[in-house]
């Protein structure tokens, strides 16, 4: 069982209070969303993807958990600028580890929402 | 008549409850304040458990044999205390079943399925569990009929002089939580059953929130059906109550088929068992149904005015304490308003930050136990505008000194994520 202070690490907060690319992303090509159904957290994430599949530009927005959301910001912030390719070769156990503390399994899935997330929206281009 | 406020059980009684008695974290002493979700058992319990399996344990109402006549004296005997226990006519009015849900599917699938047809109305609550909305969505996509809900006041009360709006001789079926285990609201059981009657619908009452903490009479509730949970009264998991009228049940179909609901079985058909036979398919929850029964003993034994009185008590001093916190929302209406006594024993919260989950995590930490998230009840969430909240729920066990230590951690918590301008480090975004 990882300790309070484990889970909520300073940079965690920071994250928390302080997100990368939190709003919404008025360009975006690419978009998808998704909800933890346990726990209600929600996110949304938005990439504005370049003829070559490259991120240019992406933003968050979503609520719930400390957890679910300081770990949207940390994987937009590590992801912003990199290619579809990368995005997908970016696994589950990357996310974990980007986030850092250990997690129990039920956290895990606050943690992963946002990384399921963007795997799908790169295969779902915005209607115009 | 017990006091409803100031009154406390004896805290000895927790020398009953084993699990209790323990440290979840290294110098943290559990405080479990998630009751609502599932209760503890005391010793009581426990052995009647332990003696059914090491004494009496065969199945029941086949063998000619010894072991097979004494589970079958006590699986009976554990019906008649449930008869006792809901002041029902008949003991065969009850169904030992595995559950809240178990005995609601089973309505919605045999009195439901055999009574409703399209455009007949099954009139619901807003503050409803999604055991008590899914299996009535399902018969009215089996049948056409049509779902309409009650009209409740933003304090998360339901307003009966609404009642006619939505009441009226298209509902088939009145099905509503006696007490709803988001807001606390205890309803007005007799009063809606009666208004049921008089259009002529059937009522079902969810009782599995009321149960474990209110006195049950369902002859004077003047309800035709009413489920319950074992677990959640001091019981075991896995069994569970449907009490239904006797003439509705007399003409209600099983609902599942098998082994002890039938009468004469042949090449291609079969005819059903006497009641509760008929609703009793397969080997019924033995051991559970015997350790319910110790539980009713238990609970009637302390009284459930009393413990009523104690969670009322504990309820109160919760609120006062909560309501102090800052930016804190407390849900559904308050104990010794002008509403009360339809307050029970839980109080759901949501704080402006953080989120129910990290609540329940920092809560967890200090040894308190408390359920976050929608707890079955999506519509209700939906509703009231948030995803979640936190849940304390009490129970007889329970202490002023865990409500107090519930209040001051939150304090805590809520300082803990305060705004403080924070700065992500080595941000690459201008």
């Amino acid at each position: 069982m990882p300790s309070e202070e484990e889970i909520y690490q300073e940079h965690i907060l920071d994250h928390y209070e302080d997100p990368f690319h939190n709003g919404p992303l008025l360009d975006a090509t690419h978009a998808h969303h998704d909800k933890n159904p346990l726990c209600g957290d929600v996110v949304r994430i938005a990439l504005k993807l370049d003829p070559a599949g490259k991120i240019e530009d992406c933003a968050f927005e979503g609520d719930g958990c400390v957890i679910s959301q300081a770990s949207a910001s940390m994987l937009l912030e590590a992801l912003c600028g990199k290619t579809v390719d990368e995005v997908k070769a970016f696994t589950a156990e990357d996310m974990l580890k980007l986030y850092g503390p250990r997690l129990t399994p039920n956290r895990q899935k606050c943690c992963l929402l946002s990384w399921r997330v963007i795997q799908q929206a790169v295969y779902s281009p915005v209607e115009r | 008549m017990v006091p409803l406020t100031d009154f406390l059980l004896d805290a000895s009684l927790r020398d009953d409850f084993p699990l209790l008695a323990q440290d979840v974290h290294p110098g943290q002493p559990l405080v479990f304040l998630d009751n609502a979700a599932s209760s503890q058992r005391p010793r009581q319990v426990i052995d009647a458990i332990v003696h059914c399996y090491e004494h009496d344990y065969a199945n029941v109402h086949r063998g000619i044999h010894v072991l097979s006549e004494r589970s079958t004296d006590a699986y009976e005997l554990a019906r008649r205390k449930t008869q006792a226990f809901l002041a029902a006519e008949h003991a065969h009015e009850v169904i030992f079943t595995a559950g809240t849900t178990a005995g609601i599917n089973t309505v919605a699938r045999s009195w439901g399925d055999a009574n409703v047809h399209a455009g007949d109305e099954l009139l619901l609550t807003p503050m409803e569990h999604h055991s008590n909305l899914v299996p009535w969505f399902q018969l009215a996509e089996r049948t056409g009929a049509v779902i309409r809900h009650m009209p409740m006041s933003d304090d998360g009360v339901l307003q009966l002089d609404r009642l006619d709006e939505v009441l009226t001789e298209r509902t088939k079926l009145v099905a509503f939580t006696a007490v709803s285990n988001t807001l606390g609201t205890i309803n007005p059981v007799e009063a809606l059953c009666r208004r049921a009657r008089a259009v002529g619908a059937v009522s079902l009452v969810d009782a599995a929130q009321s149960a474990p903490h209110l006195t049950t009479n369902v002859q004077q509730m003047g309800c035709d059906f009413l489920v319950f949970s074992g677990h959640k009264l001091c019981g075991p998991s896995g069994v569970g109550v449907l009490y239904g009228r006797e003439t509705l049940l007399e003409t209600m179909p099983p609902f599942l088929g098998g082994g002890s609901m039938i009468n004469r079985v042949y090449d291609d058909r079969f005819t059903p068992a006497d009641l509760p036979a008929k609703f009793e398919a397969g080997t019924p929850p033995i051991a559970g149904a015997i350790g319910l029964g110790a539980a009713l003993d238990y609970l009637t034994a302390i009284g459930l005015e009393r413990i009523a009185a104690h969670e009322h008590t504990l309820v109160e001093r919760a609120w006062s304490g909560l309501s102090q916190i800052a930016g804190i929302r407390l849900l559904g209406p308050a104990p010794g308003g002008s509403d009360d006594p339809c307050r029970a024993g839980l109080v759901s919260f949501v704080l402006d930050r953080p989120h129910a989950h990290d609540i329940a995590q920092l809560l967890d930490r200090r040894g308190i136990a408390v359920r976050a998230g929608h707890h079955c009840t999506q519509p209700l969430h939906d509703r009231m505008g948030i995803a979640a909240s936190t849940r304390a729920s009490f129970y007889l066990y329970n202490t002023p000194a865990e409500v107090d230590l519930l209040i001051a951690a939150l304090g805590e918590v809520r300082e803990r994520f305060r705004p403080t301008g924070r700065r992500r480090r080595g941000r690459i975004d201008a």
